[in-house]
């Protein structure tokens, strides 16, 4: 395949989905370079709106990292979500047993590393149904989603329910001996983006540099091929789920531990869904992830600031990264389609 | 016995959005093409729908919308999915994504309005069929089209020729390709019509239902619904009964948070998940080779009732459709 005339279709989909999202913007009589102006820096502006971005890019990131691994083994992980709701309901199972003068170290660790298994055991699930029963891993997950959130708002709401009054703002907060570390007087901690970027630089060498990742590539691109010529290809592409499993479940006991610094209903929020995002449009070129990933949560971030500024309602972002998203598979697949001829 | 009454009519009133879609996803699948893209598009619909009834003060117009919208985007998906051949799972997801944020994005100004309504229409002569008559006949327009609807696509698609290619599209579309028939165009056919049927249950739950608009509206019933229509193994009465099911348990549910009971509610909202994916597994499970072979050995009696338990997935569903290959 030609990769010159590909390498045109990032501009073509940028192109578009601006133009696409200016005449949305217009039809709402708002004026389209300010917007754009306040999505593309909004978040740069302030060292808390900078912090605020860094903290929602690192959950992104860990989430887009596990899902190159996913996609590159063929599967659309779309439970991710509940990947990351199970990882911060089982970190706050652990960050519960706390008494005073425990190792807040050693609590964090557990934390995270419960977070991981509960996250990868969750993605097993879908991974061992799909392989072994043939069940779409795609309703699989998605049905996951909602039973994670079940139990989430289960948790919230029954055994862990803030004395007197149980509410959708979650339960009781941690003691602030547990909270991460944090930046100034920013709600940045260190320890999210680090663990972030470690796990993206495994991902990147366990899928280019080992036999185990030529594994998982092969077993994406034919599972059956890949089987009959001596690759575990079912086992490789039940490990590739759980590995994505347990980047989400540590997403998600990273929320707990950094950002609510309790367990939320809703911890996911949307973020495995825009890692998909950013996995479809990486097209398996795992060096976009992380620049991606930032431009996501800039752009995410930066439409805080359009309601308060602009009076324009904050959901531009995602009408923005969905267009970009769209118009980079259709690019590429036009593309692709007049160099067949 | 009248609170029964009134408490499966209510029933029957407040599935019906949720059947409209369902039996438009089941269209298009049982044509071979998923639209993934329910979630956003009953939310854009609906908005859309309830933004031009506001309006223009026509329910009619409305809906006429909200049936173009979805039509529109179940277009682009089949533009994408059939003739592109890009993953239908993709795009339909991103496709969700992105209308539930348009929805969000331009249905800002309707927010919290009051819009006009689909008026309720009790049926004359047919109300007053003793018990019949307030489950069935008192309620409006939307809701007696969905309860025709349930026999008329089960009939179309099981019964009538247009339906038997249709079905064939989405299980072996090279054979019906080798007699003649247009696969790309029955499945495009297909997906478009479902999508309208989408759109519709949109304005159903905006003009309807749920007379109004707020952000995320409805945000979980298109994931809820493509689960349905599996868990109804693509049989428009076994999805019927999947929406009554689902909306009776959320029935209950709501009844026990007001009464405080023992049984946690959120147990029971996640349930139609729980049983979609073990039916799904117990269904696939049954189709391997192995389980196979032994229901040769099996009476026929017991036979028949597994293989109408499990009544596979359309075979090609999701799969693109290449004449030369």
């Amino acid at each position: 395949m030609n990769t010159i005339r590909l390498a045109r279709a990032p501009l073509y989909a940028i192109i578009v989905s601006i133009l696409l999202t200016t005449v949305v913007l217009t039809t709402t009589n708002a004026d389209p370079v300010a917007a754009f102006t306040v999505l593309f820096s909004g978040a740069l502006t302030t060292p808390s709106r900078l912090a605020d971005m860094i903290m929602l890019a690192s959950p992104l990131l860990l989430c887009a990292a596990g899902l190159s691994i996913s996609f590159a083994a063929g599967q659309y992980n779309l439970g991710i979500e509940g990947q990351m709701t199970v990882g911060g309901v089982a970190a706050m199972a652990v960050l519960r047993l706390y008494t005073e003068g425990d190792s807040v170290v050693l609590l964090w660790l557990g934390a995270m590393c419960v977070g991981t298994v509960a996250g990868a055991c969750w993605a097993g699930i879908v991974a061992i149904l799909k392989q072994y029963a043939r069940v779409s891993e795609i309703f699989v997950g998605l049905g996951l989603n909602f039973v994670a959130l079940g139990i989430s708002l289960y948790m919230v709401f029954g055994p862990w329910k803030r004395p007197g009054v149980a509410s959708m703002s979650g339960t009781e907060p941690l003691a602030d001996s547990l909270w991460l570390p944090v930046l100034g007087n920013t709600r940045a901690t260190v320890v999210t983006p680090l663990i972030a970027i470690g796990v993206l630089a495994l991902v990147w060498w366990f899928l280019r540099a080992t036999q185990w990742g030529l594994e998982v590539r092969a077993s994406g691109l034919s599972q059956a091929a890949s089987q009959r010529l001596g690759v575990p290809a079912i086992r490789r592409t039940i490990q590739a789920m759980l590995v994505c499993g347990g980047a989400a479940g540590i997403a998600g006991a990273l929320q707990v531990l950094g950002v609510y610094h309790a367990l939320v209903p809703n911890l996911a929020s949307g973020i495995g869904f825009m890692g998909l995002l950013v996995a479809l449009l990486i097209n398996a070129d795992i060096r976009f992830v992380a620049p991606l990933v930032v431009l996501f949560a800039v752009l995410t971030s930066g439409s805080i600031q359009l309601p308060l500024s602009l009076s324009i309602d904050s959901s531009v972002s995602g009408v923005f990264q969905g267009f970009l998203v769209l118009a980079m598979i259709v690019a590429r697949a036009l593309l692709a389609r007049k160099e067949r001829g | 016995m009248d609170k029964l009454i009134l408490d499966i009519a209510a029933l029957i009133a407040m599935s019906t959005p949720l059947l409209l879609a369902t039996l438009g996803i089941l269209i298009g699948e049982r044509a071979g093409v998923i639209n993934l893209s329910v979630d956003g598009s009953l939310l854009l619909a609906g908005m859309v729908g309830f933004g031009v009834a506001f309006t223009t003060q026509s329910v009619i117009y409305g809906f006429f919308a909200a049936a173009l919208v979805g039509a529109t985007v179940a277009l682009l998906i089949g533009y994408l999915g059939i003739t592109l051949r890009l993953s239908q799972t993709a795009v339909g997801f991103v496709f969700a994504l992105l209308c539930t944020d348009l929805s969000s994005f331009l249905g800002n100004p309707y927010v919290q309005q009051s819009g006009p309504a689909v008026p309720a229409w009790a049926i004359p002569i047919l109300t007053d069929i003793p018990l019949l008559g307030p489950i069935l006949f008192r309620h409006d327009v939307v809701i007696y089209a969905g309860l025709v609807l349930i026999p008329l696509i089960a009939w179309f698609l099981e019964r009538s020729r247009p339906g038997l290619i249709v079905r064939g599209v989405g299980e072996r579309p090279e054979a019906l390709y080798a007699r003649g028939i247009d696969v790309v165009r029955v499945r495009y056919a297909a997906v478009i019509v479902g999508g309208a049927l989408i759109g519709l249950a949109g304005a159903a739950y905006t003009l309807d239902l749920k007379q109004g608009w707020t952000y995320r509206h409805m945000a979980g019933t298109g994931w809820i619904a493509l689960a349905i229509v599996i868990f109804g193994a693509w049989k428009s009465y076994r999805i019927a009964f999947g929406c009554y099911l689902y909306a009776a348990l959320q029935t209950v549910a709501s009844r026990m948070q007001v009464n405080d009971w023992e049984i946690p509610t959120q147990v029971l909202q996640v349930s139609p998940f729980v049983v979609m994916i073990v039916v799904l597994a117990v269904v696939n499970s049954l189709s391997t080779p192995t389980v196979q072979a032994w229901l040769q050995t099996v009476p026929a009696p017991v036979r028949r009732l597994f293989t109408y338990v499990t009544s596979p997935a359309p075979a090609s569903l999701g799969k693109p459709f290449d004449p030369a290959g």
